[in-house]
Protein backbone atom coordinates (compact mmCIF):
# COMPACT_ATOMS: atom_id res chain seq x y z
CA UNK A 1 0.00 0.00 0.00
CA UNK A 2 1.04 3.62 -0.76
CA UNK A 3 2.41 5.80 2.00
CA UNK A 4 1.01 9.01 3.16
CA UNK A 5 3.95 9.22 5.58
CA UNK A 6 6.83 7.55 5.73
CA UNK A 7 9.76 8.47 8.66
CA UNK A 8 13.07 6.91 8.67
CA UNK A 9 15.25 6.81 11.64
CA UNK A 10 14.41 10.27 12.39
CA UNK A 11 17.02 12.51 15.07
CA UNK A 12 16.78 15.16 16.48
CA UNK A 13 18.41 17.11 19.65
CA UNK A 14 18.30 20.82 21.48
CA UNK A 15 20.26 22.98 22.88
CA UNK A 16 19.12 24.07 26.36
CA UNK A 17 20.18 26.17 29.45
CA UNK A 18 22.94 28.98 29.78
CA UNK A 19 25.84 26.60 29.13
CA UNK A 20 24.03 24.95 25.95
CA UNK A 21 23.83 21.74 26.85
CA UNK A 22 22.58 18.69 24.51
CA UNK A 23 19.47 17.27 24.92
CA UNK A 24 18.34 14.27 22.18
CA UNK A 25 14.56 14.50 21.94
CA UNK A 26 14.18 12.05 18.86
CA UNK A 27 16.43 8.75 19.08
CA UNK A 28 15.52 7.39 15.75
CA UNK A 29 12.19 7.53 15.12
CA UNK A 30 10.75 5.33 12.48
CA UNK A 31 7.16 4.61 10.99
CA UNK A 32 4.96 4.41 8.22
CA UNK A 33 1.58 6.03 7.87
CA UNK A 34 -0.66 4.09 5.26
CA UNK A 35 -2.86 6.19 2.77
CA UNK A 36 -6.92 6.17 4.09
CA UNK A 37 -5.76 5.12 7.47
CA UNK A 38 -6.31 7.18 10.80
CA UNK A 39 -2.88 6.45 12.77
CA UNK A 40 -2.57 7.46 16.21
CA UNK A 41 0.55 8.70 17.79
CA UNK A 42 0.81 7.93 21.70
CA UNK A 43 3.21 8.67 23.94
CA UNK A 44 3.40 10.59 27.70
CA UNK A 45 4.34 14.04 27.90
CA UNK A 46 7.53 14.87 26.56
CA UNK A 47 8.36 11.67 24.59
CA UNK A 48 8.93 13.54 21.59
CA UNK A 49 5.55 13.41 19.42
CA UNK A 50 5.24 17.20 18.97
CA UNK A 51 8.92 17.60 17.85
CA UNK A 52 8.24 14.21 15.47
CA UNK A 53 4.90 16.62 14.07
CA UNK A 54 7.19 19.92 14.26
CA UNK A 55 9.87 18.18 11.91
CA UNK A 56 6.97 16.77 9.57
CA UNK A 57 5.49 20.21 8.77
CA UNK A 58 9.11 21.49 8.56
CA UNK A 59 8.95 23.94 11.38
CA UNK A 60 12.26 22.09 13.18
CA UNK A 61 14.87 20.55 11.30
CA UNK A 62 16.12 16.87 12.22
CA UNK A 63 20.11 16.39 12.96
CA UNK A 64 19.59 13.46 10.39
CA UNK A 65 16.57 11.09 9.16
CA UNK A 66 14.01 11.15 5.88
CA UNK A 67 10.57 12.29 5.88
CA UNK A 68 8.39 11.99 2.92
CA UNK A 69 5.04 13.28 2.56
CA UNK A 70 2.72 11.14 -0.03
CA UNK A 71 6.08 10.50 -1.84
CA UNK A 72 7.34 14.15 -1.88
CA UNK A 73 10.40 15.13 0.15
CA UNK A 74 8.45 16.81 3.10
CA UNK A 75 9.56 20.42 2.85
CA UNK A 76 8.92 20.92 -1.24
CA UNK A 77 5.59 23.70 -1.91
CA UNK A 78 3.85 20.40 -3.86
CA UNK A 79 4.47 17.95 -0.34
CA UNK A 80 2.90 21.05 2.00
CA UNK A 81 0.07 21.81 -0.41
CA UNK A 82 -1.15 18.27 0.30
CA UNK A 83 -1.08 18.65 4.53
CA UNK A 84 -3.47 20.45 6.72
CA UNK A 85 -2.14 20.66 10.26
CA UNK A 86 -3.60 21.71 13.87
CA UNK A 87 -1.35 22.34 16.44
CA UNK A 88 -1.75 21.66 20.13
CA UNK A 89 -4.01 24.58 22.02
CA UNK A 90 -4.04 26.14 18.64
CA UNK A 91 -3.81 30.54 18.77
CA UNK A 92 -4.44 32.33 16.03
CA UNK A 93 -4.57 36.11 15.14
CA UNK A 94 -7.49 36.92 17.04
CA UNK A 95 -8.50 40.25 15.69
CA UNK A 96 -9.98 38.08 12.61
CA UNK A 97 -13.35 36.84 12.79
CA UNK A 98 -13.73 33.08 11.52
CA UNK A 99 -15.01 33.98 8.26
CA UNK A 100 -12.02 36.44 7.54
CA UNK A 101 -9.39 33.66 8.97
CA UNK A 102 -10.31 30.98 6.70
CA UNK A 103 -10.11 33.27 3.75
CA UNK A 104 -6.61 34.34 4.82
CA UNK A 105 -5.55 30.71 5.05
CA UNK A 106 -6.94 29.72 1.91
CA UNK A 107 -5.19 32.25 -0.02
CA UNK A 108 -1.96 30.78 1.23
CA UNK A 109 -2.47 28.05 -0.97
CA UNK A 110 -1.63 27.19 -4.75
CA UNK A 111 -5.17 28.55 -5.76
CA UNK A 112 -5.07 32.11 -6.90
CA UNK A 113 -8.57 33.18 -5.25
CA UNK A 114 -8.09 31.04 -2.37
CA UNK A 115 -10.67 28.38 -1.54
CA UNK A 116 -14.50 30.02 -2.10
CA UNK A 117 -17.03 31.41 -0.55
CA UNK A 118 -18.85 28.13 -0.11
CA UNK A 119 -16.40 25.85 1.05
CA UNK A 120 -15.47 28.15 3.59
CA UNK A 121 -19.15 28.46 4.66
CA UNK A 122 -19.27 24.20 4.52
CA UNK A 123 -16.47 24.11 6.60
CA UNK A 124 -17.56 26.70 9.32
CA UNK A 125 -20.86 24.20 9.15
CA UNK A 126 -18.46 21.26 9.33
CA UNK A 127 -17.05 22.37 12.56
CA UNK A 128 -20.28 23.63 14.22
CA UNK A 129 -19.03 27.45 14.13
CA UNK A 130 -22.20 28.76 11.88
CA UNK A 131 -23.33 31.05 14.76
CA UNK A 132 -19.72 32.31 15.17
CA UNK A 133 -19.02 32.62 12.09
CA UNK A 134 -18.50 36.85 12.65
CA UNK A 135 -17.41 36.32 16.01
CA UNK A 136 -13.87 37.76 16.31
CA UNK A 137 -11.26 34.82 17.07
CA UNK A 138 -10.45 36.78 20.80
CA UNK A 139 -13.86 35.65 22.38
CA UNK A 140 -13.63 32.04 21.02
CA UNK A 141 -13.60 29.80 24.19
CA UNK A 142 -10.64 27.07 23.59
CA UNK A 143 -13.13 24.37 22.47
CA UNK A 144 -14.24 26.75 19.83
CA UNK A 145 -10.57 27.28 19.14
CA UNK A 146 -9.97 24.04 18.62
CA UNK A 147 -12.87 23.92 15.73
CA UNK A 148 -11.54 26.65 14.25
CA UNK A 149 -8.37 25.06 14.18
CA UNK A 150 -9.76 21.96 12.57
CA UNK A 151 -11.22 23.78 10.20
CA UNK A 152 -8.49 25.76 8.80
CA UNK A 153 -6.80 22.28 8.27
CA UNK A 154 -9.25 21.28 6.24
CA UNK A 155 -9.06 24.42 3.51
CA UNK A 156 -7.04 22.90 1.26
CA UNK A 157 -9.20 20.36 0.89
CA UNK A 158 -5.34 18.00 1.99
CA UNK A 159 -5.07 14.33 1.20
CA UNK A 160 -2.87 14.47 4.65
CA UNK A 161 -4.29 15.37 7.98
CA UNK A 162 -1.93 16.17 10.90
CA UNK A 163 -3.57 16.70 14.26
CA UNK A 164 -1.88 17.50 17.05
CA UNK A 165 -4.00 16.66 20.63
CA UNK A 166 -7.11 17.64 18.49
CA UNK A 167 -9.33 16.35 21.29
CA UNK A 168 -8.24 18.27 24.08
CA UNK A 169 -9.92 20.91 25.71
CA UNK A 170 -13.44 19.71 24.30
CA UNK A 171 -16.55 18.90 26.18
CA UNK A 172 -17.74 15.20 25.63
CA UNK A 173 -20.15 16.18 23.29
CA UNK A 174 -17.27 18.56 21.25
CA UNK A 175 -15.30 15.35 21.56
CA UNK A 176 -17.86 13.57 19.84
CA UNK A 177 -18.32 15.77 16.87
CA UNK A 178 -14.44 16.09 16.27
CA UNK A 179 -14.27 12.17 16.31
CA UNK A 180 -16.97 12.03 13.84
CA UNK A 181 -15.21 14.48 11.34
CA UNK A 182 -12.19 12.91 12.27
CA UNK A 183 -14.14 8.99 10.49
CA UNK A 184 -15.03 10.94 7.98
CA UNK A 185 -12.20 12.53 6.72
CA UNK A 186 -11.07 8.60 6.24
CA UNK A 187 -14.14 7.63 4.83
CA UNK A 188 -13.47 10.46 1.97
CA UNK A 189 -10.33 9.04 1.70
CA UNK A 190 -7.90 10.93 3.69
CA UNK A 191 -4.72 9.71 5.95
CA UNK A 192 -5.26 11.13 9.58
CA UNK A 193 -2.15 11.34 11.91
CA UNK A 194 -3.18 12.46 15.22
CA UNK A 195 -1.43 12.23 18.62
CA UNK A 196 -3.40 12.01 21.23
CA UNK A 197 -3.41 11.53 25.24
CA UNK A 198 -7.30 10.46 25.75
CA UNK A 199 -6.25 6.57 24.55
CA UNK A 200 -10.29 5.82 24.66
CA UNK A 201 -10.67 8.28 22.05
CA UNK A 202 -7.77 6.68 19.97
CA UNK A 203 -8.76 3.39 20.83
CA UNK A 204 -12.33 4.19 19.15
CA UNK A 205 -11.30 5.66 15.75
CA UNK A 206 -7.65 4.39 14.88
CA UNK A 207 -7.07 1.83 12.77
CA UNK A 208 -3.30 1.76 13.69
CA UNK A 209 -1.40 3.32 16.27
CA UNK A 210 2.49 3.88 17.15
CA UNK A 211 3.63 4.24 21.21
CA UNK A 212 6.72 6.69 21.32
CA UNK A 213 8.65 6.21 24.51
CA UNK A 214 11.41 8.88 25.67
CA UNK A 215 12.12 9.57 21.50
CA UNK A 216 12.06 6.00 20.39
CA UNK A 217 8.95 3.98 18.95
CA UNK A 218 8.16 1.41 20.90
CA UNK A 219 5.80 -0.48 19.21
CA UNK A 220 3.73 0.62 16.11
CA UNK A 221 1.26 -1.98 14.27
CA UNK A 222 -2.80 -2.48 13.76
CA UNK A 223 -4.43 -1.61 17.27
CA UNK A 224 -6.28 -5.30 17.12
CA UNK A 225 -2.40 -7.28 16.53
CA UNK A 226 -1.47 -5.04 19.73
CA UNK A 227 -3.86 -5.28 22.26
CA UNK A 228 -4.66 -9.08 23.30
CA UNK A 229 -7.80 -10.16 23.33
CA UNK A 230 -7.56 -12.01 26.23
CA UNK A 231 -10.36 -11.93 28.79
CA UNK A 232 -8.37 -10.09 32.25
CA UNK A 233 -11.60 -10.17 34.66
CA UNK A 234 -15.27 -9.84 34.48
CA UNK A 235 -17.04 -7.30 36.48
CA UNK A 236 -20.45 -8.51 37.74
CA UNK A 237 -22.99 -6.29 39.43
CA UNK A 238 -25.12 -7.87 41.25
CA UNK A 239 -28.01 -7.21 44.30
CA UNK A 240 -30.01 -8.97 46.87
CA UNK A 241 -26.96 -10.79 47.64
CA UNK A 242 -25.08 -11.00 51.60
CA UNK A 243 -22.00 -10.07 50.88
CA UNK A 244 -20.08 -12.48 53.43
CA UNK A 245 -21.89 -15.15 50.89
CA UNK A 246 -19.48 -13.91 47.61
CA UNK A 247 -16.28 -14.57 49.99
CA UNK A 248 -13.58 -16.66 48.56
CA UNK A 249 -15.72 -15.78 44.71
CA UNK A 250 -14.09 -12.91 43.82
CA UNK A 251 -12.85 -9.18 45.06
CA UNK A 252 -15.80 -7.07 45.92
CA UNK A 253 -14.73 -3.66 44.52
CA UNK A 254 -17.30 -1.21 46.25
CA UNK A 255 -21.09 -1.26 47.72
CA UNK A 256 -23.32 1.40 46.56
CA UNK A 257 -27.36 1.43 47.09
CA UNK A 258 -27.58 -1.93 48.14
CA UNK A 259 -25.44 -3.25 44.96
CA UNK A 260 -22.41 -5.20 45.03
CA UNK A 261 -19.85 -4.42 42.20
CA UNK A 262 -17.41 -8.00 41.85
CA UNK A 263 -14.49 -8.66 40.39
CA UNK A 264 -14.30 -11.82 39.43
CA UNK A 265 -11.15 -12.83 37.67
CA UNK A 266 -11.67 -17.20 37.81
CA UNK A 267 -13.82 -17.85 34.62
CA UNK A 268 -15.02 -20.78 36.35
CA UNK A 269 -16.03 -18.68 39.69
CA UNK A 270 -18.60 -16.96 37.67
CA UNK A 271 -20.89 -19.74 36.90
CA UNK A 272 -20.80 -20.32 41.02
CA UNK A 273 -21.85 -16.39 41.29
CA UNK A 274 -24.51 -16.89 38.94
CA UNK A 275 -25.93 -20.06 40.47
CA UNK A 276 -25.64 -18.21 43.86
CA UNK A 277 -27.30 -15.26 42.66
CA UNK A 278 -29.92 -17.67 41.62
CA UNK A 279 -30.61 -19.17 44.62
CA UNK A 280 -30.56 -16.70 47.40
CA UNK A 281 -33.62 -14.96 44.87
CA UNK A 282 -30.77 -11.97 44.03
CA UNK A 283 -30.68 -9.97 40.83
CA UNK A 284 -27.73 -9.63 38.38
CA UNK A 285 -27.64 -6.21 36.84
CA UNK A 286 -24.91 -6.36 34.51
CA UNK A 287 -21.58 -8.78 33.58
CA UNK A 288 -19.01 -7.26 31.97
CA UNK A 289 -16.17 -9.69 31.12
CA UNK A 290 -13.03 -6.35 30.71
CA UNK A 291 -9.91 -7.54 27.72
CA UNK A 292 -7.28 -5.51 27.45
CA UNK A 293 -7.53 -1.95 26.65
CA UNK A 294 -5.29 0.55 24.79
CA UNK A 295 -5.17 2.10 28.05
CA UNK A 296 -3.45 -1.05 29.78
CA UNK A 297 -1.22 -1.67 26.92
CA UNK A 298 -0.21 1.85 26.81
CA UNK A 299 0.69 1.96 30.37
CA UNK A 300 2.71 -1.52 30.27
CA UNK A 301 4.49 -0.06 27.35
CA UNK A 302 5.49 3.23 29.10
CA UNK A 303 6.58 1.57 32.46
CA UNK A 304 8.19 -0.97 30.71
CA UNK B 1 -0.57 36.08 -4.04
CA UNK B 2 0.93 34.77 -0.63
CA UNK B 3 3.48 37.59 -0.18
CA UNK B 4 0.42 39.95 -0.55
CA UNK B 5 -1.66 38.18 1.48
CA UNK B 6 0.90 38.01 4.25
CA UNK B 7 1.07 41.64 4.22
CA UNK B 8 -2.30 42.20 3.93
CA UNK B 9 -2.98 40.76 7.43
CA UNK B 10 0.58 42.51 8.81
CA UNK B 11 -0.74 45.54 7.54
CA UNK B 12 -4.60 44.70 8.98
CA UNK B 13 -2.34 44.17 12.87
CA UNK B 14 -0.13 46.72 12.72
CA UNK B 15 -2.83 49.09 11.77
CA UNK B 16 -4.40 48.01 15.11
CA UNK B 17 -1.54 48.57 17.13
CA UNK B 18 -2.03 51.11 19.78
CA UNK B 19 2.09 51.90 19.97
CA UNK B 20 1.51 53.35 16.59
CA UNK B 21 -1.37 55.95 17.43
CA UNK B 22 0.76 56.89 20.51
CA UNK B 23 3.67 57.78 18.63
CA UNK B 24 1.04 59.14 15.92
CA UNK B 25 -0.34 61.61 18.87
CA UNK B 26 3.42 62.70 20.10
CA UNK B 27 4.45 63.27 16.08
CA UNK B 28 1.33 65.67 15.72
CA UNK B 29 2.43 67.44 19.38
CA UNK B 30 5.59 67.50 17.85
CA UNK B 31 4.17 69.25 14.62
CA UNK B 32 1.81 71.50 16.85
CA UNK B 33 5.08 72.39 18.78
CA UNK B 34 7.01 73.16 15.84
CA UNK B 35 4.43 76.57 15.47
CA UNK B 36 5.27 77.42 19.15
CA UNK B 37 8.56 77.36 18.66
CA UNK B 38 8.27 79.25 15.87
CA UNK B 39 6.72 82.63 17.67
CA UNK B 40 9.21 82.00 20.21
CA UNK B 41 12.04 82.53 17.53
CA UNK B 42 13.63 85.60 16.51
CA UNK B 43 14.61 85.08 12.81
CA UNK B 44 12.99 82.81 9.83
CA UNK B 45 10.30 81.36 11.57
CA UNK B 46 8.96 79.27 8.48
CA UNK B 47 12.24 77.59 8.48
CA UNK B 48 11.53 76.55 12.07
CA UNK B 49 8.42 74.96 11.42
CA UNK B 50 10.30 73.07 8.25
CA UNK B 51 13.03 72.09 10.47
CA UNK B 52 11.17 70.75 13.82
CA UNK B 53 8.47 69.21 11.13
CA UNK B 54 10.82 67.68 8.82
CA UNK B 55 13.03 66.28 12.17
CA UNK B 56 9.46 64.80 13.79
CA UNK B 57 8.22 63.05 10.54
CA UNK B 58 11.79 61.72 10.30
CA UNK B 59 12.17 60.58 14.11
CA UNK B 60 8.68 59.11 15.01
CA UNK B 61 8.70 57.79 11.63
CA UNK B 62 12.04 55.88 12.63
CA UNK B 63 10.32 55.12 16.04
CA UNK B 64 7.37 53.49 14.66
CA UNK B 65 9.44 51.39 11.99
CA UNK B 66 11.60 50.11 14.75
CA UNK B 67 9.06 49.32 17.43
CA UNK B 68 6.89 48.05 14.89
CA UNK B 69 9.37 46.21 12.91
CA UNK B 70 10.90 44.38 16.26
CA UNK B 71 7.75 43.15 17.08
CA UNK B 72 5.87 41.83 14.53
CA UNK B 73 7.56 38.90 13.34
CA UNK B 74 8.39 38.21 17.39
CA UNK B 75 4.96 38.01 18.01
CA UNK B 76 4.25 35.42 15.37
CA UNK B 77 6.84 33.53 16.96
CA UNK B 78 5.91 34.19 20.36
CA UNK B 79 1.73 33.57 20.31
CA UNK B 80 3.03 30.57 18.19
CA UNK B 81 0.64 31.22 15.14
CA UNK B 82 3.81 30.51 12.81
CA UNK B 83 3.52 27.33 13.51
CA UNK B 84 -0.08 26.87 11.21
CA UNK B 85 1.45 29.80 8.88
CA UNK B 86 4.88 27.87 8.31
CA UNK B 87 2.91 24.98 7.89
CA UNK B 88 1.26 25.76 4.87
CA UNK B 89 2.73 25.96 1.27
CA UNK B 90 4.96 29.01 1.94
CA UNK B 91 8.50 30.03 1.75
CA UNK B 92 10.05 31.09 5.03
CA UNK B 93 11.29 34.37 2.76
CA UNK B 94 7.85 34.98 1.81
CA UNK B 95 6.75 35.03 4.94
CA UNK B 96 9.36 37.50 5.70
CA UNK B 97 8.67 39.38 2.94
CA UNK B 98 5.10 39.62 3.53
CA UNK B 99 5.97 41.04 6.63
CA UNK B 100 8.01 43.36 5.74
CA UNK B 101 5.80 45.14 2.85
CA UNK B 102 3.24 45.14 5.53
CA UNK B 103 4.70 47.30 7.85
CA UNK B 104 5.98 49.28 4.51
CA UNK B 105 2.52 49.84 3.83
CA UNK B 106 1.49 50.57 7.57
CA UNK B 107 4.64 53.35 7.61
CA UNK B 108 3.76 54.64 3.75
CA UNK B 109 0.21 55.28 5.31
CA UNK B 110 1.65 57.01 8.64
CA UNK B 111 3.52 59.19 7.18
CA UNK B 112 1.39 60.16 4.54
CA UNK B 113 -0.76 61.18 7.47
CA UNK B 114 2.06 63.15 9.34
CA UNK B 115 2.86 64.80 6.20
CA UNK B 116 -0.52 65.77 5.12
CA UNK B 117 -0.81 67.19 8.80
CA UNK B 118 2.44 68.80 8.75
CA UNK B 119 1.86 70.40 5.06
CA UNK B 120 -1.53 71.81 6.13
CA UNK B 121 0.21 73.65 8.74
CA UNK B 122 2.59 74.94 7.08
CA UNK B 123 0.70 76.29 4.55
CA UNK B 124 -1.28 77.87 7.06
CA UNK B 125 1.68 80.45 7.23
CA UNK B 126 2.66 80.63 3.82
CA UNK B 127 -0.32 80.16 2.01
CA UNK B 128 1.13 77.77 -0.58
CA UNK B 129 2.39 74.30 -1.23
CA UNK B 130 6.24 74.02 -1.00
CA UNK B 131 6.30 70.71 -3.08
CA UNK B 132 10.18 70.78 -2.74
CA UNK B 133 9.18 69.58 1.09
CA UNK B 134 7.99 65.67 -0.50
CA UNK B 135 11.61 65.12 -1.93
CA UNK B 136 12.48 65.32 1.63
CA UNK B 137 9.72 63.43 3.04
CA UNK B 138 10.31 61.10 -0.25
CA UNK B 139 13.78 59.84 1.47
CA UNK B 140 12.79 59.93 4.97
CA UNK B 141 10.14 57.17 3.73
CA UNK B 142 13.17 55.27 1.84
CA UNK B 143 15.52 55.68 5.02
CA UNK B 144 12.28 54.19 7.19
CA UNK B 145 12.34 50.85 4.45
CA UNK B 146 16.10 50.25 5.18
CA UNK B 147 15.45 50.89 8.96
CA UNK B 148 12.28 48.25 9.05
CA UNK B 149 14.46 45.62 7.45
CA UNK B 150 16.88 46.50 10.06
CA UNK B 151 13.95 45.86 13.22
CA UNK B 152 12.73 42.50 10.99
CA UNK B 153 16.66 41.51 10.41
CA UNK B 154 17.26 41.82 14.31
CA UNK B 155 13.41 40.31 15.45
CA UNK B 156 14.40 37.02 13.56
CA UNK B 157 16.96 35.82 16.39
CA UNK B 158 16.42 38.15 19.56
CA UNK B 159 13.55 39.93 21.73
CA UNK B 160 11.90 42.97 21.12
CA UNK B 161 13.61 44.50 23.71
CA UNK B 162 16.82 43.75 22.27
CA UNK B 163 16.19 43.63 18.64
CA UNK B 164 14.43 47.75 19.36
CA UNK B 165 18.08 48.10 21.18
CA UNK B 166 19.96 47.10 18.01
CA UNK B 167 17.79 48.90 15.98
CA UNK B 168 18.02 52.41 17.40
CA UNK B 169 21.88 51.76 17.72
CA UNK B 170 21.92 51.17 13.83
CA UNK B 171 19.50 54.43 13.96
CA UNK B 172 21.80 56.33 15.65
CA UNK B 173 25.37 55.44 14.25
CA UNK B 174 23.67 55.92 10.94
CA UNK B 175 23.55 59.16 11.45
CA UNK B 176 26.05 59.66 13.07
CA UNK B 177 28.59 57.50 11.09
CA UNK B 178 29.47 60.34 8.33
CA UNK B 179 31.32 62.41 11.23
CA UNK B 180 34.18 59.84 10.66
CA UNK B 181 35.15 61.35 7.15
CA UNK B 182 36.58 63.98 8.88
CA UNK B 183 39.33 62.12 10.86
CA UNK B 184 40.01 59.96 8.42
CA UNK B 185 40.99 62.94 5.61
CA UNK B 186 43.31 64.06 8.46
CA UNK B 187 44.67 60.64 9.16
CA UNK B 188 48.33 59.76 7.89
CA UNK B 189 48.37 56.30 5.40
CA UNK B 190 48.58 53.36 6.88
CA UNK B 191 46.89 50.63 8.58
CA UNK B 192 44.90 52.65 11.03
CA UNK B 193 43.69 54.57 8.46
CA UNK B 194 42.47 51.62 6.16
CA UNK B 195 40.38 50.64 9.29
CA UNK B 196 39.07 53.55 9.87
CA UNK B 197 38.05 53.55 6.80
CA UNK B 198 36.61 50.14 6.31
CA UNK B 199 34.74 50.83 9.17
CA UNK B 200 33.14 54.18 7.50
CA UNK B 201 32.42 51.95 4.53
CA UNK B 202 30.97 48.77 6.63
CA UNK B 203 29.14 51.20 8.77
CA UNK B 204 25.23 52.43 7.89
CA UNK B 205 25.08 56.00 6.52
CA UNK B 206 21.45 57.30 6.90
CA UNK B 207 22.53 60.90 6.01
CA UNK B 208 22.71 59.96 2.50
CA UNK B 209 18.69 60.04 2.92
CA UNK B 210 19.10 63.08 4.48
CA UNK B 211 17.87 66.26 2.10
CA UNK B 212 16.14 68.53 5.10
CA UNK B 213 19.05 71.38 5.20
CA UNK B 214 18.66 71.65 1.33
CA UNK B 215 15.06 71.36 0.96
CA UNK B 216 14.57 73.95 4.50
CA UNK B 217 17.21 76.47 3.23
CA UNK B 218 16.45 76.37 -0.64
CA UNK B 219 19.51 75.56 -1.29
CA UNK B 220 19.90 73.90 -5.11
CA UNK B 221 19.49 69.82 -5.53
CA UNK B 222 20.83 68.91 -8.32
CA UNK B 223 19.12 65.45 -9.79
CA UNK B 224 22.06 63.40 -10.18
CA UNK B 225 22.22 63.37 -5.85
CA UNK B 226 18.90 61.72 -5.72
CA UNK B 227 20.28 58.05 -8.01
CA UNK B 228 23.24 57.02 -5.22
CA UNK B 229 20.92 57.54 -2.53
CA UNK B 230 18.19 55.39 -4.00
CA UNK B 231 20.86 53.00 -5.02
CA UNK B 232 22.37 52.78 -1.87
CA UNK B 233 19.02 51.96 -0.06
CA UNK B 234 17.75 49.56 -2.47
CA UNK B 235 20.99 47.55 -2.17
CA UNK B 236 21.32 47.74 1.42
CA UNK B 237 17.74 47.08 2.14
CA UNK B 238 18.28 43.83 0.01
CA UNK B 239 21.48 42.94 1.60
CA UNK B 240 19.64 43.25 5.36
CA UNK B 241 16.17 41.66 4.07
CA UNK B 242 18.83 38.56 2.20
CA UNK B 243 20.38 38.46 5.99
CA UNK B 244 17.37 38.52 7.65
CA UNK B 245 15.95 35.59 5.34
CA UNK B 246 19.28 33.36 5.52
CA UNK B 247 18.86 33.88 9.61
CA UNK B 248 15.33 32.88 9.43
CA UNK B 249 15.15 30.18 7.26
CA UNK B 250 17.31 27.53 9.33
CA UNK B 251 15.67 28.60 12.44
CA UNK B 252 13.80 25.88 14.81
CA UNK B 253 10.14 26.91 15.79
CA UNK B 254 9.87 25.06 19.33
Amino acid sequence: MASALEIADLHKSFKTGFIPKKKQILKGISLTVNRGEIFGYLGPNGAGKTTTIKCVLGLIFPDRGDIRVLEKPHLSLPAKEQIGFLPENPYFHDYLNANEFLQYYSRLFKRRDGAGDQKIQDLIKLVGLEKSAHVRLRKFSRGMLQRIGLAQALINEPRLVILDEPLGGLDPLGRKEIRDVIVRLRDEGKTVFLSSHILQDIEMICDRVAIIVDGRIVNQGELRSLISEKLLFTEILLSGIDEKALAGMGESVGTQAGRILLKVSDEEKIGRVIKLVEAQKGKIHSLVPRTETLEDYFVGKVKG
Amino acid sequence: MKIPAIAQMTFKEAIRDRVLYLLLFFALISLAFSRLLALLTVGDRIRIIKDVGLGSLSLFGALMAILMGTSLVYKEIDKKTIFTLLSKPIHRYQFLLGKYFGLILTLFIMLAAMSLIFLVILFFHTFTIEWKLLVAILFIFFELCLITAVAILFSTFSTPILSSLFSLCFYLIGHLSWGLEAPINKMKPGIGKTLTRALYTFLPDLENFNFKTEVVNNLPLPSQVYLPAVLYGFFYTLFVLALATLIFRRRDFI
